[in-house]
């Protein structure tokens, strides 16, 4: 099987020694309409690699700032067909950046599985990241996705022993997501010499690509992180902006935002 | 295909003795672990912990000595006469869980799960709760062992039932309210998660159902089975029979399946949980997922839950804040599939008038959640002739409901 665009995107920053920059935004918030102008303004700023969170109603994992704007989402009638969309739309003029899908299983598993992987790998999606579905469970939902040419990308975290990580890598693909502490989405728990430490030992369980999410909330927690690994996920600070902004200056504040960063990283 | 074909396998089947959950926390179809990684190790280590438990005399003999001299069981089995005589049918007997300390069913469980955290060294407690009973026995259990304990309570169920609140902060428990969603059970539950990920190190969450990831509906079953071993002995004993039917409300599901496990392989024993018709199924306004819903995924197992199209949960409505939850514990699910159980509902005016039924029968109060059962049973009772049993689990007091109760009434207390 030829390299999924997720694959060829992280082997190609590794080749040029660059940090990969995984932006996360929430579909549909503020508006659905918000959705497309946001991704290609994550681009222009700098993004490698677009996680679009799929809105649910109980995101259990998320801390304030991202359950909020799942609650816009949803507010606006976000569905998982139109998430679908908005990828297709974002795929019309750029074929080149990654995008993963992340949420919740329930709201796949609503569509089913199989029509999930077949309709999202037709939107042009890259990858999914499920926050509920621990390895144990994901040996169909890996096959489907692989069928369409996409990535499943599961989390490691803090708590994970050795064992787990290596059961984790065996089931992942694209990257290993590691969860940077105990705790949810966007708090204020980040600890850079202990990603460091954890970092150091996953890689001896896997070869895959290793990006660090949850408490990168700028250019410098950035950088400090992404020296330890393969590259971070920035998402609450992101889906703040898009909370906050007047909606006509979202693009503009957003890829100012993840300029920053990208700068941060290339440093 | 020759009948014996055909019947040999599923003879087979139906004799094999109920062994369910599998390793991997399946009940049939339902159940397993559906959480972000960071909770994995914790559930492995509770399972290790629990197996090793289960297999340990010293710690069963404690959690029996517990449940006999603190929480005050044996309960008894009660021969409802009046309230048989009102149905006009069957005899009914009541399982008197609302006589445990702190009034429900609950305590059974976090007694248990209190122990296991001591097993583990965990210094800290927290729990969802809705009607507040289970955080009630939670602060309570807390209290005893002098750990730290903190309940989620969404906002609304905060306004309807301020006596339990108060109750759990004299324990010296921190109720913590929660505003996000529906501001009920299912976001106290949420918020319960995001707190456990975060001080998973030195905290044990005490689930208060048979809901969850493996191995809570595991283990919150086999604490609470001590109701169903309890009534089967009494039911011989008193009875000189098994009953013909069990009946038991579901919110989660933990009285009814407490009740009805230790029961499943008597074959004539039928069983019948009674979920929260709310405003009527048709309205949409109710909670009963098993009922009007479907499978799904929700707080960490496959199980029936109540969503919409796209897969969103869906608002619940029930006057009980305890059965007021779109999801069930996933061995429901299971018997709803396989048919050992079945599940009927109860709207709140029904369970109203049965709360207020027993009141003036027997002289006993019945939770709100408890009064679902009661209707049902009544209403079962009328169509069964005098000779068939009918064993209700009367699985907590009505003393919170009274607020919600006089509200309907229009009278200010």
């Amino acid at each position: 099987m030829t390299a999924t665009r997720l694959v060829r995107c992280l082997a190609a920053l590794k080749g040029a020694e660059r940090k990969a920059l995984n932006t996360f935004i929430t579909a549909g918030d503020p508006t659905k309409a918000a959705t497309v102008p946001a991704m290609h303004a994550l681009v222009r700023g700098g993004a490698d690699i677009i996680e679009l969170g799929v809105p649910f109603s109980d995101p259990e994992a998320d801390g304030p700032a991202i359950q909020l704007s799942s609650e816009r989402a949803l507010a606006e009638g976000t569905t998982l067909r139109e998430v679908l969309d908005m990828v297709a739309a974002f795929r019309t003029s750029d074929t080149a950046t990654p995008v993963l899908l992340m949420g919740y299983l329930n709201v796949l598993l609503k569509m089913g599985l199989a029509e999930f992987a077949s309709a999202a790998g037709r939107a042009g999606a890259d990858g999914v990241i499920v926050v509920n579905l621990p390895p144990e469970e994901a040996a169909d939902v890996k096959e489907l996705l692989a069928a369409q040419g996409m990535d499943l990308v599961l989390l490691a975290a803090p708590t994970t022993t050795p064992e787990r990580a290596r059961m984790i890598a065996s089931v992942a693909s694209g990257f290993l997501y590691y969860v940077s502490f105990r705790g949810t989405t966007g708090a204020n728990l980040l600890d850079p010499k202990a990603v460091g430490q954890s970092v150091t030992r996953l890689r001896e369980a896997t070869e895959l690509p290793i990006l660090v999410g949850f408490g990168i909330r700028d250019g410098d927690s950035a950088r400090r992180v992404a020296a330890l690994a393969d590259g971070v996920v920035v998402g609450t600070a992101l889906v703040t902006t898009m909370g906050e902004a007047p909606p006509d200056e979202i693009p503009a504040r957003l890829e100012a935002q993840v300029r920053s960063l990208r700068q941060a990283l290339d440093a | 295909m020759t009948p014996t074909d055909e019947l040999e396998p599923m003879t087979q089947a139906n004799l094999a003795p109920y062994d369910a959950p599998n390793a991997a926390g399946y009940f049939g179809d339902y159940g397993g672990r559906f959480v972000a990684e960071t909770l994995m190790h914790a559930l492995d280590e509770l399972t290790a912990v629990f197996e090793e438990l289960q297999g340990d005399a010293a710690f069963r003999a404690e959690f029996e000595q517990d449940l006999s001299r603190y929480v005050g069981r044996p309960t008894p089995l009660y021969r409802a006469e009046r309230l048989a005589r009102h149905a006009g049918g069957a005899a009914i007997c009541l399982k008197r869980e609302d006589l445990n300390h702190t009034g429900a069913h609950k305590i059974n469980n976090t007694v248990g799960q209190a122990l296991l955290a001591r097993r583990m060294g965990k210094t800290r407690i927290i729990a969802e709760t809705g009607a507040g009973q289970h955080g009630v026995a939670t602060a309570t259990v807390a209290a005893r062992m002098g750990l730290e304990c903190h309940v989620y309570m969404g906002a609304e169920d905060i306004r309807r039932q301020s006596l339990n609140v108060y109750r759990m902060k004299l324990l010296g428990a921190e109720v913590i309210p929660v505003n996000s969603g529906s501001r009920t059970l299912k976001d106290a539950m949420n918020e319960a998660m995001r707190d456990w990920v975060t001080h998973v190190d030195h905290t044990h969450y005490i689930i208060g159902s048979v809901a969850g990831p493996h191995p809570y509906p595991l283990l919150v079953r086999e604490f609470q089975s001590v109701i169903g071993v309890e009534a089967r002995a009494q039911c011989l004993e008193q009875e000189g029979r098994l009953p013909d039917l069990l009946v038991a409300c579901v919110g989660g599901g933990s009285n009814a399946m407490g009740l009805f496990h230790p029961f499943v392989d008597d074959e004539g024993v039928d069983m019948v949980g009674v979920e929260a018709g709310g405003l009527g199924l048709a309205t949409g306004e109710h909670a009963a997922p098993l009922n009007a819903g479907n499978p799904g995924v929700l707080h960490g197992a496959r199980t029936y839950v109540m969503d919409d199209e796209d897969g969103q949960i869906v608002p619940t409505h029930s006057i009980s804040a305890g059965l007021d939850y779109p999801g069930v514990g996933p061995e429901h699910s299971h018997w709803k599939d396989i048919g050992r159980a079945r599940y009927g509902s109860v709207t709140d005016e029904e369970a109203l008038a049965a709360f207020r039924l027993l009141n003036r029968t027997e002289g006993i109060m019945p939770a709100l959640e408890s009064s679902h059962a009661i209707a049902y049973a009544v209403a079962e009772a009328a169509r069964r002739p005098a000779s068939d049993l009918i064993v209700v689990n009367l699985s907590g007091r009505g003393d919170k409901d009274i607020g919600t109760v006089a509200e309907v009434d229009g009278i200010e207390l």
